[in-house]
């Protein structure tokens, strides 16, 4: 099913949550909405829901405007971020729930063979006869989303899906929901605040930002070409510096960095740690180590610049550096936006 | 636990010569103030022996006080459960303006004396009140009549299941019934079924408290009951009546009823209370019934 917002926007008392919002997501598609906390993704997810209404605007299921339907009757599978699974009523209870209200009649076989048939597909099949307070934190998601997916909803919709496991139970949820989405082929949307969940698993990632979309478009597009400051900010760890453009280059200590369409004037560059390196000579900003953190994955530095900034670079695991030791920041790739 | 080792020294407070001074007041309190009345309503009700006790309780006023008390607490008790329900619901689940305001005049009742209410009541239905006289041609008897009784019974006792189930209700949030509907469910379904069985401990908890205090009632209802023996007195007041007749082991007797409801409330409210009802605890059904292989290991020591 094909969703489309226009123009969507919604308003607490007095603050603005929503701006404005129009988006389309195609039939199928798994698409990320992407923001910091406060930006308003939550409650585009609810409007499609239908838990909350919007103010203005117009939410499309398919060619049927479903902007006034009410979340009964909407034909969404949505999973809570608490899961909100119901502590009286066993796992198998809990997902037959949405077929034993449903207003389409189905009779108790019926039933059981599908709460067996969604137990398989999440993989809890021993678990059935358990009480959501007697599984695991993952297992309780993987029951809400069995729950979700009992009523054959048109579009599933995930609110912070495992922001509240710890990381390694978390990435092997998200492959899975990934395989799971390949499966059924169910058009999906999801909220998370978290860049690398976004980019790991959703076709098309939707960045937001005070209520408004800054940025669309597949995990290549918003990594390779951030369309603003914030974007980039928020994709990753990033250093800010000031500089002044001359005649389209920019200039960093000795680094020149091409900034094309830029008047003359204060700029600001984006550095990624991992675009940075360090030598003893070359062209590029002369620095002081201040501290060498270790990481699995490398060293990062944290360097001092000539001009007193903070800047920090990851290096091979290898590379032999420590504090108080002089050298040069090299740069590999640069990306500059307008100051402000 | 609490005994301290020789030779360490005592946690705060923690003295054995305070311990032993604070432990003996407290009991010492506790007899004076609340053990020995209910002895004493125990042996006075049998002083003169069962045939006396059981000639009074078999008294017709007071069966009839009896069963005016058992009428009363049928027809408020549900309709002060209806109510706290719906107000606790409207309170929790919904956003609307004078919500907090609503939370305040529910309490009202509980810091309110209880003789205001049955002397307003006599303003608002009285002969002189403001519907007396419709209420009168009307041919209505509310006032010194089972209705009156009923209103003042409810007013004292309209925050009770209410004051059970907010804290427990807005603990557990509106996600429940959020996942309910987006389910398919209707709002009569999402309440039978979800959110009725995560609040039913603390709802029959709410319930047996205002019932007690229904029954034992004994301001309100005075003032607008009129005191007719055999007619409008409920057990408070037909105990009060016979004590001023100095119809000593008759009142006594009678109390002893009324004591020994207290006890049954008292006794439904700690089993209750250990299925996770009250305020404590929050999440009762969550709490309930969880199997403990992670408690197991953790006792080991490592």
């Amino acid at each position: 099913m094909k969703i489309r917002l226009d123009n969507v926007v919604k308003t607490f008392e007095t603050f603005r949550a929503v701006h404005g919002v129009s988006l389309e997501i195609e039939s199928g598609e798994l698409v990320a909405l992407l923001g910091p906390s406060g930006s308003g993704k939550t409650t585009i997810l609810r409007m499609v829901a239908g838990l909350e209404y919007a103010d203005a605007g117009h939410i499309y299921f398919g060619a049927e405007d479903a902007t006034d339907i009410p979340v009964r009757d909407r034909g969404v599978g949505f999973v809570f971020q608490h899961y909100a699974l119901f502590p009286h009523m066993t796992v198998a209870e809990n997902i037959a729930f949405g077929m034993k209200v449903s207003k389409q009649r189905r009779d108790k076989t019926a039933i059981d063979a599908r709460v067996a048939d969604l137990l398989r597909l999440v993989q809890l099949e021993g678990l059935a006869e358990r009480f959501p307070g007697q599984i695991s934190g993952g297992q309780r998601q993987r029951v809400a989303l069995a729950r979700a997916l009992a009523v054959d909803p048109k579009v599933l919709l995930l609110d912070e899906p495992f922001g509240a496991l710890d990381a390694n139970v978390r990435r092997d949820l998200r492959r899975w929901l990934r395989e799971i989405h390949q499966e059924l082929g169910i058009t999906t949307l999801f909220v998370t605040h978290d860049q690398e969940e976004a980019l790991d698993l959703a076709d098309r990632v939707v960045i937001l930002d005070k209520g408004q979309i800054v940025q669309q478009g597949t995990p290549e597009e918003v990594c390779r070409n951030p369309a603003s400051a914030f974007v980039m900010n928020f994709l990753g760890d990033t250093n800010r510096i000031s500089a002044a453009v001359a005649g389209g280059i920019a200039r960093l200590g000795e680094a020149q960095i091409p900034a094309p369409g830029f008047a003359d004037g204060p700029v600001e560059i984006f550095l990624r740690p991992s675009d940075l390196g360090w030598s003893s000579s070359g062209a590029g900003i002369p620095a002081t180590v201040a501290r060498v953190i270790d990481r699995p994955a490398g060293r990062r530095i944290l360097a001092l610049t000539a001009t007193g900034e903070a800047v920090e670079l990851d290096v091979a695991p290898e590379t032999q550096v420590s504090a108080r030791e002089q050298g040069i920041i090299t740069i590999e790739r640069a990306r500059v936006y307008a100051a402000g | 636990m609490s005994n301290s080792v020789k030779g360490r020294p005592s946690r705060v407070g923690d003295a054995p010569a305070f311990r032993r001074a604070l432990i003996g007041i407290v009991l010492t309190l506790v007899a004076i103030v609340i053990v020995a009345p209910l002895v004493v309503i125990g042996y006075q009700a049998f002083s003169q022996g069962i045939a006396v006790y059981a000639a009074a309780i078999a008294h017709p006023d007071t069966l009839h006080a009896i069963g005016l008390t058992v009428v009363t607490a049928l027809i408020a008790v549900p309709i002060n459960t209806a109510f706290g329900v719906a107000a606790a619901w409207a309170i929790t689940k919904f956003d609307f303006r004078g919500r907090r305001f609503l939370l305040v005049v529910i309490e009202i009742p509980f810091s309110i004396s209880p003789i205001v209410a049955g002397v307003a009541y006599l303003f608002v239905y009285g002969l002189q009140g403001l519907f007396g006289p419709a209420l009168e041609q009307a041919d209505i008897k509310i006032l010194f009549a089972l209705p009156g009784i009923v209103l003042a019974s409810m007013f004292v006792t309209a925050p009770f299941v209410a004051r059970e189930l907010i804290p427990l209700m807005q603990a557990q949030g509106r996600d429940l019934e959020e996942a309910a509907t987006s389910l398919g469910a209707s709002g009569w379904r999402t309440f039978f079924s979800v959110t009725l069985p995560n609040i039913r401990w603390a709802l029959l908890y709410g319930v047996v408290l205002c019932n007690a205090r229904v029954m034992g009632e004994f301001g309100a209802v005075s003032v607008v009951s009129g005191n007719i023996r055999g007619q409008t007195n409920t057990l408070p007041l037909h105990i009060e009546l016979l004590y001023h007749d100095y119809q000593t082991a008759g009142a006594f007797a009678a109390a002893s009823i009324l004591a020994l409801l207290a006890v049954v409330t008292l006794v439904a409210k700690v089993l209750l209370e250990r299925q996770g009802a009250g305020r404590a605890r929050r999440r009762p059904a969550l709490a309930a019934p969880v199997a403990a292989p992670k408690t197991a290991s953790a006792e080991v020591p490592s």
